[in-house]
């Protein structure tokens, strides 16, 4: 919960020294609370206050962060329950799960998924971030073997392994990488607890009811464990459903410490059937799941959900935008049409889908309007005649074109006579209204 | 945990559709959160029938609807068959910009399908503003009894169709372009015409995964919402998402394997798409959501059951 000033200043030596760059300890104060002064300014505070302040200055949810370097995953550190509050801050990560019981075809088949369902889209790159590597052969060396084909793929990986022994080997093989280890439960809380602490891991920790799970992460806590992740152990769609929001919930409107944690989902184990997996995992990124672990990133499966991801965790109050520039389909030349639209990304996969499926080369000019989509944008002021001409001159469109002939969208047919004083020596010609027509339009170009 | 259970102020109107009374809403806590109320009606799963033959489906669609898709009276049967919950009968050779069929042609078919099928029907019309309205005054002439629900409603059209349901007791769609305060505005304005809450269903637009599902899922989050927690009486009407129709034009549904490899399988990758879409939706708020593939329905079917068990 995020104190206030006051609150602060209680805690603070109240000697008004100015040795933290401002005269009063209550100037102070305040600009602690709203996060524009750090606490390590003031030399005077006691651990003990430090400690309970930043406890207290913390975001609800701990941010849990699995590998290092740059394929380091972040996860946690959510404070809203609906995102048009705020923006759903670090995107969910899906998992894929290999056995070592598995055959080499097996195995090698999935290990070769984690770059090949990779995808990209609206500029971002779609992929797993993490491989779940699980103990069940009964075979050390087998375990080690995969732990170690794992880890050369440079993905944050998961340790599952219940054989604490087999497990301390994987950590020894995998220093310094900081994989997710699972998992601490009440039967070994101890001796996982040794284990984070040693290797420097984080930690999952599974339990079979929110209370008893509460009492193990303060087990953890009190041993010194900070970076957890919560496994609530139910195993069916509905149980897990209930018991992502209570975590949720506890964490974000009670404010219960031992609950702010990311949470790990396995519908894998919960339900064989592809499309069911698929459509409990998609249920888990929409509701507070925060890792969730999947059977295999067959393209056809996975494709959907990084989508669905990238669609909840966007910033609800800005409008998705694509590159102003200008796209090419089907390898267009001297005589293809020219299109222009706005950069809103919606308006830019439509009338981009259509033109695509169309197969007529086409060039299309994407205007940077801020996101907006062509009649908000145009009603804005985002969208005018010099917008476009000047995208049209900055971007030498007429040396691309022998016809110079302009395609604007139906709904601004308006602009049509001022783009042509804007545009000497160009035609601009009235498209379609609806993205629909456009296949229509094109296949009736004529130069 | 129990001091983690909420209670809400407002509840979700019934609506009651089809001549047997098929009830949809009703409840009093966000969408299957039964450990905090009730969902006494389970959300519905509506299957799309078109009045003339699609030209432009994918063999994913198509195949599992062969030698019926020429036949809206066929197609109907089967998805009742099926066991779609709603048909939900999109009379777009009504527009003018294609078959141009008459609204006495609309209504003769409407009788038809209603004699043919159990299950309650939904009609959507081509959503041209100035032919909808006269599509829809001849088809609920011809479903007099039969409380169909129908629309769309539009900003433009609203009193010519709404007092189409009001002169024959039906129930209408209001429809708004993904704006929560259009939504409810369009409820109120029906409501003057003295159309009954309780004969509403809002349509606030569906966006299919990828392409404005996170704006619908939004929407619907903040009307349940404010229906719930506000008890905000405007915002209390069941919400219907067309999924199939917005799911099945995007690319990533419909292209083949052969032309996009590295995206998989078709067929699979198309209902993933819809299912994915249908249920993140339904999770958000949808009352009904309308889908294409039969095994869509399949899934979405077992969804919500083991949510409500
Ligand atoms: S340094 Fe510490 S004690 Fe001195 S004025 Fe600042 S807050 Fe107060």
């Amino acid at each position: 919960m995020a104190l206030t000033g006051l609150d602060i200043f209680k805690k603070l030596p109240k000697t008004n020294c100015g040795e933290c760059g401002v005269p009063t300890c209550l100037a102070f104060a305040m600009k602690l609370a709203s996060k524009q002064a750090e606490l390590d300014a003031c030399p005077y505070v006691s651990d003990e206050v430090k400690e309970e302040l930043s406890e207290a200055a913390a975001p609800p949810i701990r941010t849990v962060e699995v590998g290092f370097g740059e394929n380091a995953f972040k996860v946690g550190g959510e404070v809203v329950m609906y995102r048009h509050e705020k923006t759903f801050f670090n995107p969910c990560g899906f998992a894929l799960l290999i056995e070592d019981s598995a055959s080499g075809e097996e195995i090698e088949k999935k290990l070769s998924q984690v770059k090949s369902s990779q995808f990209e889209r609206i500029g971002q790159i779609l992929k797993a971030d993490l491989i779940a590597v699980k103990y069940s052969s009964g075979d050390e060396n087998r375990y080690l073997s995969l732990v170690n084909k794992a880890k050369d793929l440079n993905f944050p990986l998961i340790l599952i392994c219940s054989d604490e022994g087999v497990l301390k080997k994987s950590l020894e093989a995998t220093k310094g990488t900081r994989p997710l280890i699972y998992a601490a439960q009440e039967r070994n809380v101890d001796s996982m607890a040794s284990l984070a602490l040693e290797y420097q891991v984080p930690l999952a920790v599974k339990a079979d009811s929110l209370d008893n799970l509460s009492s193990l992460t303060e087990a953890l806590k009190s041993k010194g464990v900070k970076d957890i992740v919560l496994d609530p152990g139910s195993r069916s769609l509905k149980k897990t459903f209930e018991n992502l929001i209570f975590i949720r919930r506890a964490a974000i409107e009670k404010k219960v410490r031992s609950l702010g944690f990311p949470a790990i989902t396995f519908p894998n184990e919960e339900v064989s059937d592809d499309y069911f997996e698929v459509a409990y995992a998609a249920g888990y990124v929409v509701k507070y799941g925060g890792i969730v672990v999947l059977n295999d990133l067959s393209p056809e499966k996975v494709l959907p959900l990084f989508v669905l991801r990238q669609n909840i965790y966007t910033d609800p109050q800005r409008p998705m935008q694509v590159e102003e520039k200008i796209y090419e389909f089907a390898s267009p030349d001297e005589n293809s049409p020219f299109l222009v639209t706005t950069n809103f990304s919606l308006t830019y996969f439509i009338v981009s889908g259509e033109i695509e499926s169309s197969k007529i080369p086409t060039w299309l000019g994407v205007v940077n309007t801020e996101g907006l989509s062509v009649l908000t944008a145009w009603s804005a002021g985002k969208f005018t005649s010099e917008k476009i001409a000047s995208f049209v001159k900055g971007k030498s469109i007429a040396e691309r074109i022998n016809h110079k002939k302009i395609v604007i969208p139906g709904y601004v047919a308006i602009l049509k006579g001022e783009l042509e004083d804007e545009l000497p020596g160009f035609e601009i010609i009235v498209g379609p209204r609806e993205a629909g027509d456009i296949p229509a339009f094109l296949r009736e170009w004529k130069t | 945990m129990e001091n983690l259970l909420n209670s809400y102020t407002g509840k979700i109107r019934e609506v009651t559709i089809g001549g047997d009374g098929l009830i949809v809403g009703g409840q009093n806590t966000l969408p299957f959160y039964l450990f905090e109320g009730e969902m006494p009606h389970k959300p519905l799963v509506a299957m799309e029938v078109l009045d003339i033959e699609p030209t432009d489906w994918p063999p994913a669609l198509t195949e599992p609807l062969s030698g019926v898709l020429n036949d809206p009276l066929k197609w109907a049967k089967k998805c009742e068959d099926l066991g779609a919950d709603l048909i939900c009968l999109y009379l777009l050779g009504t527009s003018p910009d294609g078959a141009n069929k008459s609204p006495e042609e609309a209504g003769e078919l409407t009788k038809k399908m209603l004699e043919n099928i159990k299950v309650p029907l939904v009609i959507y019309g081509s959503g041209d503003k100035e032919k909808d309205p006269k599509v829809f005054t001849k088809v609920t002439e011809a479903a007099l009894g039969k409380n169909i629900l129908f629309g769309p409603a539009q900003e433009e059209n609203y009193k010519l169709v709404a007092g189409a349901a009001l002169a024959t007791q039906q129930n209408v769609i209001a429809f708004s372009p993904l704006d929560i305060n259009l939504a409810k505005q369009q409820n109120i304005l029906i409501t003057q015409m003295g159309v009954k809450p309780e004969n509403i269903v809002m349509d606030p637009t569906t966006g299919a995964l990828g392409y404005g599902l996170e704006y619908c899922f939004s929407i619907l989050e903040r009307l349940k919402l404010a229906a719930l927690q506000q008890n905000d009486t405007m915002t209390q009407m069941p919400i219907i998402c067309t999924v199939g129709k917005e799911v099945w034009k995007v690319k990533e549904a419909k292209v083949s394997e052969a032309e996009e490899p590295s995206w998989g399988n078709a067929e699979k990758r198309g209902i993933n798409w819809e299912v994915v879409t249908a249920f993140t939706l339904l999770l958000a708020g949808a009352d009904i959501v309308v889908v294409r593939h039969p095994k869509s329905l399949e899934v979405l079917h077992a969804l919500i059951k083991e949510l409500l068990s």
